[in-house]
């Protein structure tokens, strides 16, 4: 057998496809060939579903970088323009699949907003309540993603996975589902809690700082993550404000801005907690911001599991069916545990809603993803893109 | 008796050698101690496998194979049933002859070093008087694989892991090299037999292993850390790193051929620790001589085990490095470190060996590494942070 | 620093390792096959069609107003009303499915079929073990299919069954009381008339 040497543009590869290569590679007739252009995605094991980051490299660093993305688009706002109302509360679950109740709360908020229903005490309280566990198993799963995307052999997402299926437990003795749980309705939730489901949630809750504290000691001191992820995807409080940065990757800019405390929707003005803040605006901020988040959803949990009243769970004057809210609009926001989760509705007095927009968390926080990758490591825009928390049912819809 | 089950190995190859005629007698006794010597890694390589999953799993907090034979045990047997029949797929591009040498070319060195290596009293292959330099020599030629690996996928994810192995394996043989000098001054010596005798218990009760000396104690560290890069393993698994460049050089490898490679790496994980307990934990000896009566091959194993549970212990618990960092660690902290290490090995040489060198040498070591690791995580200004909280 | 936060990290591995053998808190794992979790009462899976009585088809609750088909947000249920009435259990003549589908490779698990529903007729079942080698047709449930007894409904969900069943018995009785009554005025009125 004979082995001849082939340039590189006799690789016997198919033509490339116009479009699907964000940038021309190796046409610079001064240094040929010196820049290599990597598709990172949408078969990655670190892009967090299917994403693709084209990444043009210069030995390791990166010179370029595009996301692209769509590859999970499933039309969920045209879909909500032509079902009713309550049809597309089990839409919602499916945008960030791991914080299906805060994404049903955003939702209810809007339409509640737009009809002008009020929501009684107990359903505000346990809206709080199962929004904070979502917050928590939320971080906890982000900040084991994380350390899996720096190689950590998955002990840590373990950890994580373990407290979160405690959590996804009680989802499922309240709710009837562990992740898709459509609870919430207009004017209320669905059902009231199963007898004992407040004294397993305040278990739970009482056991979680254990946690915390054992992944603390894994990871908070640990050099290597350390190393890793000080200094590294720094953003600063310019570009997050001018790019609609929320949640916890502004706060990590050192932007005091939690839309609990801003709007204080719901009930949250009644709950004592307090906002972390970073400095530095870097992945060990942003991963610090949502260790420190836990700690006060631990705080408002423990206050609301407290003070929650007896009472009805949903507005007896809400409808379930045959729901029409007059003509108008309106724009439900609440603090996601990625970031402001919006939904904008106009209604024209049909059945189903005239216009439908999701503002998604992941999305705008990703716009962002060149400015801090762009001279780092190829294997920092693994970590860059996993401390911004995205999740691809809600960047895509 | 216990000289009986001691020697049980040796006399078995003896006793069967003695049956064959004169001339072919040293090439039966290679070929046989060559086949033993895969069959018990072979058969460690699928039991560590077993176990490490096993292992990590519990870290997890996970229960971990359990299904196939007691305990799980015989999951390695199904694991290569399936690696053995599944599909091997050759890329269309990939440069078929090199592809195909590949996972060959480095299992075949791996095994070449473990002929020096001294399992049991009297157990070893070749004894050769430049051992260790016949080791070095054996074990550095594996890189070469690993780049024929990588280069040959024709694949971009598989050239950057070639790029790191070469690059990481090649800055983390010095330090490994370099850490192993004392051990060679102190025996003067470079065959591993006289080097673990040198460290046997002699007359007095306590074994002189070499980790017990403070420079003994660094070098053993910077040439487990060494071998963990050597040995492509967590945190140092950047050429393979799954998260970002998926399995970087053995990515475009499957069936067999994959399992030669995940074997290769396994050997070479046992070979880089059998040295380290020839060199630093006394080889075959027992620590102390009331326990002579152990037979000095399963000692030889005890401590390899305890290095393998270190290195799956380590496995479980650390993220990875990156690739500036590593190399940072390695030519500004571990090389100084190894360097340093020889002037302080004369030292303890000539104050005698005793608590006199201790006194001297235990603070001389320590401040250099406090020196070194500070000046290493000041240059990046890394830091434990507090955090503030937003008034109101 | 130094090293002294990976061997933090090491001491929890270990101490994790250790605790996964006494401490049962610590091992969330279930091995399913063998063992199962202990059932939730409010688990929702699939949708059934409840049944009284013995015979599936005859005693459907179902009386195929389509409310559930109109309301279901990924359109997956399929029904067809029956040409003549059947009396239902107040028995009041009522329509009933003549083709009741429901395709649960589509279904999304999202109970509003069961909110909607006035006749209590459709719930959420909690068996969740439907894998099937023929993905399209094995995964299309006709309405022999879905229907299970209301003893089914009282295991799965024994509150909410309960409820209910406490409700239709009532209703039962408010008519027969009522009937009563009606026939006894009708006597009174009777034998003035003969």
């Amino acid at each position: 057998m004979m082995v001849t040497q082939r340039s590189s543009d006799e690789w016997d590869r198919p033509a490339p496809v116009a479009g699907s290569y964000a940038f021309v590679v190796g046409d610079d007739p001064e240094d040929p060939g010196s820049l290599l252009e990597v598709s990172m995605g949408p078969q990655h094991p670190s892009t967090h579903g299917v994403f693709r980051m084209d990444v043009v490299l210069d030995g390791e660093t990166v010179v370029k970088l595009k996301p692209v993305f769509g590859y999970l688009h499933r039309n969920h706002e045209k879909i909500a323009e032509n079902i009713s109302y309550l049809g597309s509360m089990p839409y919602t679950d499916r945008l960030d699949y791991f914080c299906s109740l805060t994404n049903n709360w955003a939702y209810a908020l809007a339409v509640e907003k737009l009809a002008g229903i009020s929501v009684p005490e107990r359903a505000e309280y346990l809206r709080v309540i199962l929004s904070e566990l979502t917050r928590l198993q939320n971080h906890v799963c982000l900040a084991g993603f994380l350390a899996q995307d720096m190689g950590a052999s998955g002990t840590p997402l373990m950890y994580g996975f373990r407290e979160r299926e405690k959590i996804l437990d009680l989802f499922e003795s309240l709710t009837g589902a562990r992740m898709m749980c459509n609870y919430m309705r207009f004017g209320g939730c669905r059902c009231d809690t199963p007898p004992g489901w407040l004294d397993e949630a305040r278990a739970v809750v009482d056991s979680f700082p254990r946690f915390l504290h054992e992944f603390e000691n894994l990871l908070s001191s640990n050099e290597i993550l350390m190393s890793r992820t000080q200094g590294i995807g720094v953003l600063g409080k310019d570009l997050a404000v001018g790019a609609g940065i929320t949640g916890p990757c502004l706060r990590a800019a050192g932007v005091d801005y939690d839309i609990r405390k801003v709007d204080g929707y719901g009930i949250y003005p009644r709950f004592q907690f307090r906002v972390p803040l970073g400095e530095h605006g870097d992945t060990y901020d942003r991963y610090m911001m949502r260790i420190l988040e836990m700690h006060e959803s631990l705080g408002i949990l423990k206050q609301a599991l407290d003070g929650i009243p007896e009472g009805p769970i949903i507005d007896p004057k809400a409808k379930l069916r045959g729901f029409r809210p007059k003509a108008g609009e309106s724009y439900g926001r609440i603090e996601a545990p990625k970031g402001e989760l919006g939904f904008y509705l106009i209604s024209d007095g049909s059945p189903s809603p005239y216009r439908y927009r999701v503002r998604p968390p992941s999305l705008v926080n990703l716009t962002v993803l060149e400015d801090l990758c762009v001279g780092h490591n190829v294997a920092d825009t693994v970590i860059i893109l996993g401390s911004i928390d995205i999740v691809l049912g809600e960047v895509d819809r | 008796m216990f000289q009986a089950i001691d020697q049980i190995f040796v006399n078995l190859l003896r006793g069967f050698l003695g049956h064959l005629p004169e001339p072919i007698r040293p090439w039966a006794g290679l070929v046989i101690s060559l086949g033993a010597i895969l069959g018990t890694f072979g058969l460690l390589f699928g039991l560590t496998t077993v176990c490490e999953r096993k292992a990590i799993a519990r870290m997890q907090n996970r229960l971990g194979p359990n299904r196939v034979g007691p305990y799980g045990f015989l999951q390695f047997i199904a694991d290569g049933i399936k690696s053995l029949t599944k599909e091997d797929i050759v890329p269309r591009s990939a440069d078929k002859v090199v592809h195909f040498i590949a996972p060959l070319a480095l299992l075949v060195p791996v095994v070449l070093t473990y002929l020096v290596l001294p399992f049991g009293r009297n157990m070893v292959v070749l004894d050769l008087d430049a051992g260790l330099l016949f080791y070095f020599a054996a074990g550095a030629s594996t890189e070469l694989a690993v780049f024929m690996a990588g280069w040959s996928s024709r694949n971009k994810y598989s050239l950057l892991g070639a790029m790191r192995a070469i690059a990481q394996m090649l800055s983390y043989e010095l330090p490994f090299i370099l850490s192993t000098i004392g051990v060679v001054m102190v025996t003067g010596s470079l065959s591993t037999v006289r080097i673990v005798e040198a460290q046997g218990p002699g007359d007095g009760w306590l074994a002189h292993w070499n980790v017990f000396t403070p420079w003994g104690f660094a070098a053993f560290f910077l040439f487990l850390i060494a071998a963990f890069a050597e040995a492509n393993r967590s945190p140092f698994d950047l050429p393979e790193g799954e998260s970002e460049i998926v399995a970087g050089y053995f990515l475009e490898y499957s069936g067999f051929k994959f399992a030669l490679f995940f074997m290769a790496e396994y050997l070479g994980m046992f070979s880089s620790s059998a040295l380290a307990v020839t060199l630093f934990l006394g080889g075959w000896t027992a620590p102390v001589s009331f326990l002579g009566f152990v037979p000095s091959w399963l000692w030889f194993f005890l401590k390899l085990g305890v290095l393998m549970a270190l290195f799956i212990w380590v496995r479980g618990t650390t993220p990875r490095l990156r690739m500036d960092q590593l190399m940072d660690f390695a030519w500004k902290f571990m090389l100084p470190l190894a360097l340093f290490l020889i002037p302080v090995v004369v030292l303890w040489d000539r104050v005698g060996r005793g608590w006199v060198g201790w006194v001297l040498c235990g603070p001389i070591v320590a401040a250099a590494y406090v020196w070194l690791g500070r000046a290493l995580v000041g240059r990046r200004r890394i830091q434990l942070r507090t955090y503030r909280y937003a008034s109101g | 620093m130094l090293g002294s936060g990976i061997i933090k990290g090491l001491a929890e591995t270990g101490r994790n390792f250790v605790g996964s053998y006494f401490d049962p808190e610590r091992m969330t794992t279930v091995e399913y096959p063998e063992q199962r979790l202990a059932p939730k009462e409010n688990t929702r899976q699939f949708p059934f069609l409840v049944f009284d009585g013995e015979a599936a088809l005859a005693g459907l609750r179902c009386v195929a107003c389509q409310i559930c088909e109109k309301e279901c947000p990924p359109q997956c249920i399929y029904i067809e009303k029956s040409r003549e009435k059947k009396p239902d259990h107040l028995g009041k003549p009522q329509f009933h499915p003549a083709i009741f589908d429901i395709d649960i490779s589509v279904c999304m698990s999202c109970q509003i079929c069961v909110e909607v529903c006035p006749f209590d007729a459709i719930k959420m079942d909690t068996e969740f073990e439907l894998s099937t080698s023929d993905r399209f047709g094995g995964l299309l449930m006709h309405k022999d299919l879905l229907a299970r007894p209301n003893s089914h409904f009282l295991k799965v969900h024994p509150t909410d069954a309960g409820v209910i069943d406490a409700r239709r018995a009532e209703e039962r009785a408010r008519l027969e009381a009522k009937a009563r009554l009606d026939s006894e005025a009708k006597a009174k009125e009777a034998p003035p008339a003969a």
